[in-house]
């Protein structure tokens, strides 16, 4: 156990400012409690500021503390209450940074709430003057806290066998171009890349209710592409409805809506908010509804590497809200992504228990008691051509997007569909049979579209494309590289 | 039609050599083989006949390939075939892989029922050629 602070009471709560770190913030000796929720913050204070009274004003100002001192802590059991930064190491090779480890009591928090869990976390402290930058790297989330949460609606191993479809990721494509469709040629564009061979199809994130295409026009005829498909194939498909709109009322109707119409799932996008999250999580739970999250608007904070949070907190807290999808990056593809850190997202999505790994990013073990696993969702810029690279980058429990990549395929949405799911059946045959896939993928690639002339054209179309730009959020603990 | 239920229906008929290789792979991760049949192929006919029960314990690949053959031998030709396999390691315990072997001679496909509703609304059925027939009575001329 950790003893008691001796402290002085009288001179502590003289009226007055107090350097944080000694109001009880920093408290170098504190050993976790198991219960504890650790938040790992990279501090960059401002010249002339110690790292150390950095650390405890993030302590002070993400828990209890206000700019001076005040005699009303007295009446609460405020040594419990105080966060506690408890150890400050420099960044590696980036002066002027640091990593600060903070513990905070279970108590500070109210169960089964993210609003509540960030309103502390990500608060007032990140416009905290006494620092330049701030960023919430990553977060060990207690057990005690995470058995109130529901977590993930459905779940991997659920969605598939709702699915009937094991031993592969999943293929999607989102509808292009994004804005401008009408209703019926919509659902056009998702028959043909389901009858082709996709399992989802999928609403982009600004795909909501506008002149071009009011919301019920939407779903009536993507089901009736789903159901078409789906007879044309013998195979389950779907479309993720986003039913993301500007109160949850509207969201619920829409939602319900999308049941009525049978669809297995349903789309909401980060930018509704945690408790709009948590709600429509809910819901889906209790309408055997798959939920998918696009992550839309995170990059406005995940992005650049000294302020902010790192998307494996948004991770963490989506898991805990209860999603079942979310796009958590290809590596390969067009958008930000080192594949170290996407390791690090992708694990902390699909384990039941990840451990320490700070080359993936993951400073804490975090045991994930027994909530739903997240399926990630890889889109962006990617093509048949790199199955090799994603699957050995990503796994198996994964949703491929190819939106342009099946689209824009020369011969026709269907054609584009089928180059996508034969180049992704040939990799996992070539794979389970033991092959040398990452090495050998272009030659397994070439075999099948020697009969596969869908494939033959998008290879011949893509070949050429890559995305080789250096990552902005990397390791801070060994020199990394994005691949080609 | 060619339904694309299964993890390799857009590949070509797997050959015996190619079940067998992944036959194998399920085996060295542990995970029993289940075969199964039906001659409705609807996509949500999730419980197929199983022949007999999923091989627990058998060392190797011939094993079961041995229990296919004699599985093709009753139903071959006119029902559909297919292998899971059953991971039942804690956090999954349930299917890690699942692909046809077998194939009836013709597969008629499905039609699609609408029945028109309120609001546009449309109410779908599928239904499968072949299931108009009594079972054990589909695809067979």
């Amino acid at each position: 156990m950790n003893a008691e602070p001796k402290i002085d009471a009288k001179a502590r709560y003289a009226a007055g400012v107090m350097e944080y770190a000694k109001m009880g913030y920093w408290e170098p000796d504190y050993v976790p409690k198991d219960t504890d929720v650790i938040a790992l913050f990279r501090i960059t204070p401002q010249d002339g500021v110690d790292e150390v009274e950095a650390a405890a004003a993030v302590a002070g100002e993400s828990s209890t503390a206000t700019w001076t001192v005040v005699w009303t802590d007295r009446l609460t059991a405020c040594e419990l209450y105080r966060a506690k930064a408890y150890r400050v190491d420099p960044v590696p090779g980036t002066p002027g940074q640091f990593f600060a480890w903070i513990a905070y009591d279970l108590d500070l928090f109210e169960g089964g709430s993210i609003a509540n869990l960030t309103a502390s976390i990500i608060g007032n402290v990140f416009g905290f003057k006494a620092l330049k930058a701030l960023r919430l790297e990553d977060m060990r989330i207690p057990v005690a806290y995470l058995k109130t949460f529901q977590g993930p609606a459905t779940g991997i191993v659920v969605e598939r066998e709702r699915l009937d479809k094991f031993g592969r990721p999943l293929l999607g494509a989102t509808t292009k171009p994004k804005l401008g469709l009408s209703g019926r040629n919509y659902g056009r564009v998702v028959y043909e890349a389901l009858k082709g061979g996709l399992d989802f199809v999928k609403d982009d994130e600004n795909i909501n209710s506008q002149p071009f295409m009011h919301w019920r026009d939407r779903f009536l005829y993507v089901m009736e592409a789903v159901n078409k498909a789906q007879a044309a194939t013998g195979e389950v498909k779907g479309h993720y409805l986003n039913v993301t709109a500007g109160t949850m009322e509207e969201m619920y109707e829409r939602a319900e809506f999308a049941k009525e119409l049978g669809s297995c799932i349903i789309m909401i996008d980060l930018v509704i908010g945690y408790t709009a999250i948590q709600s429509m999580a809910k819901w889906a739970r209790r309408n055997d509804m798959i939920l998918h999250l696009h992550r839309a608007g995170n990059s406005t904070y995940s992005r650049q590497k000294n302020h902010g949070m790192n998307f494996r907190v948004i991770c963490k807290w989506m898991r805990m809200a209860g999603v079942d999808h979310i796009h958590a990056g290809t590596v390969v593809g067009k958008l930000e992504g080192d594949p170290l850190m996407i390791a690090g997202f992708y694990d902390t999505l699909r384990e039941g228990r990840t451990v320490q790994n700070l080359e993936h990013g993951l400073f804490f073990d975090q045991d994930w008691a027994s909530l739903n696993k997240v399926m990630p969702v890889a889109s962006g810029g990617i093509h048949a051509g790199q199955m090799h690279q994603l699957i050995h980058y990503l796994g198996e429990d994964v949703v491929l997007q190819f939106g342009g990549g099946t689209i824009g395929h020369p011969q026709g949405i269907q054609a584009g569909a089928t180059a996508n799911r034969v180049a992704l059946e040939a990799m996992i045959q070539a794979r389970n049979e033991g092959r040398d896939y990452l090495a050998e993928g272009p030659d397994i690639l070439a075999a099948a579209a020697r009969w596969c002339g869908p494939l033959r054209a998008a290879i011949d179309t893509w070949k050429d494309v890559t995305f080789d730009y250096a990552s902005t959020d990397t390791a801070d603990f060994v020199p990394t590289a994005t691949p080609a | 039609m060619r339904i694309t239920q299964g993890t390799f229906s857009f590949l070509p008929d797997l050959t015996d050599d190619q079940i067998t290789a992944q036959v194998q792979y399920c085996l060295d991760h542990g995970w029993a083989v289940n075969i199964e049949f039906t001659d409705d192929p609807h996509p949500r006919n999730t419980y197929w006949e199983m022949w007999g029960i999923p091989l627990f314990d058998v060392p190797d690949a011939a094993g079961v390939m041995l229990a296919l053959a004699e599985c093709r031998k009753a139903q071959g030709g006119t029902q559909y075939i297919r292998l899971s396999a059953f991971d039942s390691s804690y956090g999954w315990e349930s299917l890690r892989l699942s692909f046809i072997t077998d194939r009836p001679a013709e597969e008629p496909g499905f039609a699609l029922e609408r029945q028109e509703r309120a609001g546009r609304q449309i109410a779908y059925t599928t239904r499968a050629y072949s299931a108009q027939k009594p079972e054990g009575e589909r695809y067979r001329g």
